[in-house]
């Protein structure tokens, strides 16, 4: 009885991690953000208008 | 003192501890051994590449003009090389190592790869500085397209990013390493976290190096016919801008970790915090974009987004730092009894400590001269005035000398009882080191943005334009700020040349620490034991800081006149109407 007792407060307190802390906590996503975000907005952006440039004749 | 002993490891590897007599922490030795490999090697090279910079201030300056203009370039390549990616890549990767293994009390991911990672780095820095050397390679570290090196000093810079890339994955597997044996609970410590967010920024920009460099590579060795100019710079930014940003997190760390050492000090708060943290993750790397704003053939929407919107999503993150780190001093400070009147606690601050002064500094300087100058040359309308003139080195001598620099040198000052386990030598001259350094590093930056404000460009020999057909003249006041220029670099390198000796001198022949002495060791503070601060969660939960809202006050009617005053010159320039 008291082990389930336990293990609900357990679950209760994991449930209670805010959102925010779960992201600041889970390392490889932030990886996955810090790549992604420059990589699309700085680099893939950049590189898609520097490709329609016409090349001289 | 060195209690040594085993423990259980994922993996069935048995790593060797001691036990830290100021803090309780169980020290890998693995680690302790590669934090101190990449922390002399970073000292060596900035020891190298400051005596460059010397050099080149002293061509620059008009009345010496030391170099021929050969030289000129090729020690002025090589001093970019050695201490914008050398010095602070090695010791950014002494940090990884410490706020991981050290701080979270548990042992180094991998050390045998870690020395793969040291020797990779070590050849690499070797190989481009021997080419760089040998006079072919005066190609500047950024070496534009068509600007051809040998095929060496790419080499050498690839081989330097891959030995640093597997520096950031140790780091990260040290990260599972202390979460799956719970050497810490709840979140990893703050200091860790400032870590973790240059890690990430690092492993982007090192991404975007190999993108470019080994095309850049095999287009030297006659494999590829063409690489695209701007297509170059583009990618080459998302590196070498980028790789600036590993530094801020770094040292922004380091602000937040002497403090707490010394003072006891904890955030504000944790959340806001780490949330400044994430922005950096998110948008920093963005700020590559100004180098590529008077490019043609790229919109203006790109500009914008990544130098506007963007980047000031990033700067409010170096602004809830820059109010969070003084108000975290103060609320310790007056913890510690410092109470009186709005600034006794910043008056009696540890200023004799070097470690307390640099970080001080260091903090101070970035804000008001690299901080504010870096928002006014990432404005697209303003920037025009002022790109690639002597005001960009002036702008970054500020963010990597007076901000980077001066930090890495201050921890040096507790990494050398923590790690070496020495005590500092020559105590009263170290008192003076982070002053005398810092002096001249703001004089470099405030002397080059001055000349550059003038018009003056950067990576030129010659500013009277003795042999050119078409002559020029500068006004008068720019050959002073060179001339100022060349003596505060007189004055940092011999601030830098004290910081090298005094730590060689320190490790080499320094008093052994150990439990009776290593808490003075830490130089002059106001707790008399190591305090936790650093290695655990928790705010400061306090707001009464009257000092830290003064200060940041000051901070931003400055930062609101320079920005104004910038765009009253861009009036002048082009008058309307
Ligand atoms: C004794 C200390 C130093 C002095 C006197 C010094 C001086 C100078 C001068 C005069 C320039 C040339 C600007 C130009 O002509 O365009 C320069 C360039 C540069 N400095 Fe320093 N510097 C010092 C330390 C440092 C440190 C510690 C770093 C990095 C952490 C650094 C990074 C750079 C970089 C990246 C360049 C640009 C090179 C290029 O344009 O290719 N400097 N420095």
């Amino acid at each position: 009885m008291a082990k389930a007792k336990t293990e609900t407060a357990e679950a209760v307190e994991s449930v209670r991690i805010p959102p925010m802390q779960r992201l600041l906590d889970n390392h490889f996503l932030l990886l996955f953000l810090g790549v992604v975000v420059p990589t699309v907005l700085y680099l893939l952006w950049g590189v898609m208008e520097l490709s329609q440039i016409p090349i001289a004749e | 003192m060195s209690v040594t002993t085993d423990t259980n490891i994922i993996g069935g590897v048995a790593a060797k501890f001691r036990t830290c007599p100021a803090t309780g922490l169980d020290i890998d030795l693995a680690a302790q051994r590669l934090i101190k490999a990449n922390a002399v090697a970073a000292i060596v090279f900035l020891a190298i590449g400051g005596l460059f910079g010397l050099l080149v201030a002293l061509t620059r300056w008009p009345a010496v003009h030391l170099l021929s203009s050969d030289m000129f370039y090729l020690v002025l390549t090589a001093h970019g090389l050695d201490v914008l990616l050398v010095w602070i890549i090695f010791f950014e990767i002494a940090v990884l190592y410490f706020a991981s293994a050290i701080l979270l009390n548990c042992r180094l991911a991998a050390p045998r790869i870690a020395w793969v990672a040291f020797g990779l780095m070590m050849a690499g820095a070797l190989l481009a500085n021997v080419t760089v050397l040998q006079g072919e390679a005066s190609v500047m570290f950024t070496s534009y397209v068509p600007l051809k090196a040998p095929p060496n000093f790419y080499l050498g810079l690839i081989l330097f990013a891959v030995g640093a890339l597997l520096g950031c994955f140790i780091f990260l597997g040290t990260l599972v390493i202390a979460k799956e044996e719970k050497t810490y609970e709840g979140s990893i410590p703050l200091v860790t976290f400032g870590a973790l967010t240059a890690c990430i920024i690092a492993v982007f920009t090192i991404a975007s190096g190999a993108i470019i460099l080994i095309p850049t590579w095999l287009w030297s060795l006659g494999y590829i016919s063409h690489i695209d100019t701007v297509m170059y710079k583009l990618v080459w930014w998302a590196m070498g801008h980028s790789s600036q940003q590993i530094n801020m997190a770094a040292q922004v760390a380091i602000w937040y970790a002497i403090p707490a050492i010394l003072l006891g000090a904890k955030p504000l708060s944790e959340k806001v915090s780490r949330a400044a943290f994430l922005m950096y993750i998110l948008f920093l790397q963005l700020a590559s974009a100004h180098h590529m704003l008077v490019e043609p053939g790229i919109s203006s929407e790109w500009k914008v987004f990544n130098t506007s919107y963007a980047i000031y999503l990033a700067v409010l993150g170096s602004m809830i730092h820059g109010m969070s780190i003084p108000g975290a001093i103060e609320a310790a400070q007056r913890r510690n009894g410092f109470t009186n009147g709005v600034f006794e606690w910043l008056r009696r601050a540890p200023w004799a400590n070097p470690a307390w002064a640099g970080m001080f500094l260091s903090l101070v300087m970035f804000g008001f001269l690299g901080g504010i100058s870096g928002v006014v040359l990432g404005t697209e309308q303003i920037n025009i005035m002022l790109h690639n003139t002597l005001y960009v080195p002036g702008h970054f001598h500020a963010t990597v000398v007076a901000g980077t620099t001066l930090a890495f040198m201050a921890i040096t000052y507790l990494l050398v009882p923590l790690i070496f386990q020495r005590e500092i030598i020559w105590p009263r001259l170290a008192k003076w080191q982070p002053y005398l350094f810092g002096l001249g590093a703001a004089g470099i930056s405030l002397f080059m943005m001055g000349a550059g404000t003038l018009g003056v460009s950067r990576r030129h020999w010659d500013i009277t334009f003795s042999d050119a057909t078409l002559s020029f003249d500068y006004p008068p006041a720019a050959f002073l700020m060179l001339g100022l220029n060349g003596m505060s670099g007189i004055l940092a390198a011999i601030g830098g040349g004290l910081f090298v000796v005094i730590i060689v001198a320190s490790v080499l022949f320094g008093k052994k620490v150990d439990a009776s002495n290593i808490v003075a060791a830490l130089g002059p503070k106001p707790q008399k034991q190591m305090s936790d601060a650093v290695t655990s969660y928790g705010s400061a939960g306090t707001f009464h800081l009257p000092g830290t809202y003064i200060l940041v006050s000051i901070f931003f009617t400055a930062f609101v006149l320079y920005y104004f005053v910038n765009w009253k010159y861009l009036s002048e320039l082009w008058q309307m109407g």
